[in-house]
């Protein structure tokens, strides 16, 4: 692997619950990111998936500094910016920069594209006023948009535009990391894969690192590197992409690259899903152990013991399961 | 710093720039096509430049008496008639108009400026401020409104300006409500976070990101503000507490005219009738101004 750019350290992000009026009372806590070590190489694109809920969304915010990091560090280019200075993160910022789920509404409503662009250039001082122009203007056509269509507002572009433009967005800075938090699952099924092969090709092409959140393993599999695997807070699976999706350790990845539908129908066929019975359990109390014991179809007395910690598997795979050798050989 | 959205420089780009319709631009074709907003930005524009300019080209003067000729009903010399002290009735509802306008605009100003800082830092910082912010709001609505200006009055004497601070401070309540309310669910949307993802501050956020995406409810309860606060005036006049004589407003020559609609009824009818029409044209162009600029009915 290429140079770590960035590199998470057993980060937590807990969310206190409170009731109660001025006086408040500490009543729980939402464990959404708890204990999440992970390191980005140089140009890497690494997938992260899991089901909704299980802290994807506040892992990004959490690195880009968005919430504040309850424990643990985030080092990006050496730099630790978990509860940092102001100041030492604004310029953290010009190296990291986030592409939103939703392009409907990540973009403001009543700033130009041009207004858009120029701002963070402006703001961060990156080229003198008078080049503002040009560079919004390149800015544009490095994302396949018409610079002429500078002047127009968000609602007169389609979604992949508009996608487009916060790509745009996040590239004025030129960051060295980029965080897309499923920025293809608002889109048509059709324009997907054009949002996809623009991100992966602008990584290529700029050895920009991009962590790439996703819950459907398919969308993963296209641009991905390697894949994180998260459940409830916690990486339950790392790897290479390849061998994450075609030779799954963790019992919950099974299951989910169990659900990935195959085009060819004689395959599709024969396809075993595996159905994981109940809910994903709650982040404010979960369960003992293995947090996912309780729908784990091989789970044992130990499951409920201790917290399986993410341990080597093979070299460059990391699992979080006891039993992940015993189920490898079934 | 809080530079508003810089202008193209024609040389670097080939192509010419094709302009966008902004928001603003949809909602103005909108409330252009809503019969009696547009009736009653009209009616507005006539009624006030009518009370600026009017007097100019009148031959009377708001207190110039004609004790001889009393109370006349309309005629070719005085074309709404004159009141029990043989005062021109439409210099005086001009002289009026430009009170009642006046304290209209201000007194939503004074509400506009407070309400809208006030309730967008509550919005925007949340959490204990904002509990300890909006729980004084909650006492101060409490407080029974003519108390609260007859003290006033009691303590610093009738006084116009008073008047407007006293109206002012009232209806600012209900505006640092709605931009409370509104700032909290802008803030949460994903262009705010991709804001403070680029490293912006919180002044620019606060006003070029959050307060434009505001503007809308804001104008909207502005014009829907002026007639209240006009209505407030009248009520204030009324009850003697407001403008006093020889001065007048719309709401002291409605009573007056109240108190002899028996014997010389154009004395209420014609105040009666022009502060109405006012009051209908504002609340008409509030909801004009409200379907034109509601996001829901934008195209998305």
């Amino acid at each position: 692997m290429a140079e770590t750019i960035l590199q998470l350290t057993g980060v937590k992000t807990h969310f206190p619950i409170t009731s109660g009026f001025l006086l408040r009372r500490h009543v729980g806590t939402v464990k959404a990111v708890d204990g999440v070590t992970l390191a980005v190489g140089q140009g890497e694109v690494l997938g992260l998936v899991g089901e909704s809920g299980c802290g994807k969304s506040t892992l990004a915010r959490t690195i880009m500094q968005l919430v504040p990091t309850t424990a643990g560090t985030v080092v990006l280019h050496g730099r630790n910016l978990a509860n940092c200075s102001a100041a030492d993160l604004l310029g953290a910022r010009r190296d990291m920069q986030m592409v939103f789920q939703d392009p409907y509404a990540s973009l403001n409503p009543r700033m130009t594209v041009f207004a858009t662009l120029a701002e963070p250039l402006l703001v961060h001082g990156v080229c003198p006023p008078g080049e503002v122009n040009a560079r919004v203007a390149e800015l544009m056509r490095t994302v396949g948009l018409a610079p002429r269509f500078m002047q127009k507002y968000p609602h007169e572009f389609s979604g992949g535009q508009r996608q487009r433009i916060a790509i745009a967005r996040a590239l004025a800075l030129q960051p060295k990391v980029i965080i897309a938090d499923e920025p293809v699952s608002a889109l048509d099924v059709s324009i997907q894969a054009q949002i996809l092969n623009l991100l992966a090709q602008l990584c290529r092409r700029m050895n920009l690192s991009l962590i790439f959140i996703a819950h459907d393993l398919s969308v993963v599999k296209h641009i991905s590197d390697r894949v994180a695997v998260m459940y409830l807070g916690k990486i339950v699976e790392l790897g290479p992409a390849r061998a994450v999706i075609e030779h799954p350790r963790h019992p919950y990845t099974r299951a989910l690259v169990s659900a990935i539908p195959t085009p060819n129908p004689d395959v599709e066929r024969s396809r075993q899903r595996i159905v994981l019975p109940g809910d994903p359990p709650s982040p404010i109390n979960p369960p003992a152990g293995c947090a996912f014991h309780p729908r784990c179809p091989h789970a044992r007395e130990i499951c409920k013991a201790a917290i399986p910690p993410l341990a080597l598997f093979e070299p460059g795979r990391d699992v979080a399961c006891v039993r992940a050798e015993e189920i490898a050989e079934l | 710093m809080l530079s508003s959205s810089p202008t193209v420089p024609a040389a670097a780009v080939l192509e010419p720039i094709e302009k966008g319709n902004s928001l603003w631009h949809d909602a103005w074709l909108r409330l252009r096509k809503n019969r009696l907003a547009v009736f009653g930005m009209w009616a507005l524009a006539i009624i006030t430049v009518a009370c600026l300019f009017g007097p100019l080209v009148m031959h009377y003067g708001y207190e110039d008496q004609n004790l001889d000729l009393g109370a006349s009903p309309p005629s070719a010399a005085h074309w709404l008639g004159t009141d029990t002290l043989g005062r021109d009735l439409l210099v005086r509802l001009f002289y009026g108009g430009r009170v009642s306008l006046a304290v209209g605009l201000s007194a939503t100003l004074v509400a506009l400026s407070i309400g809208v800082v006030y309730g967008a830092i509550a919005g925007f910082f949340g959490g204990k401020l904002d509990a300890v912010m909006m729980r004084t709001v909650d006492i101060m609505y409490s407080l029974p409104f003519p108390i609260f200006v007859i003290l006033l009055m009691v303590f610093f004497g009738r006084n116009i300006i008073l008047l407007f601070v006293a109206i002012g401070a009232v209806e600012w309540l209900t505006m640092a409500r709605i931009v409370r309310g509104q700032v909290q669910s802008i803030k949460k949307m994903e262009f705010i976070e991709a804001a403070r993802s680029l490293g912006l501050g919180r002044r620019r956020i606060i006003f070029r990101h959050i307060l434009p995406n505001v503007l809308g409810p804001i104008i909207v309860y502005t014009t829907l503000t002026i007639p209240g606060v006009m209505l407030l005036e009248a009520f204030l006049s009324f009850l003697g507490l407001g403008v006093q004589p020889p001065m007048s407003s719309w709401g002291v020559l409605i009573k007056d005219g109240a108190e002899k609609m028996e014997e010389f009824p154009w004395l209420l009818i014609f105040p009666g009738t022009i502060f109405s029409l006012t009051l209908f044209s504002l609340n008409f162009l509030g909801d004009g101004l409200r379907d034109a600029l509601d996001v829901r009915s934008s195209k998305d």
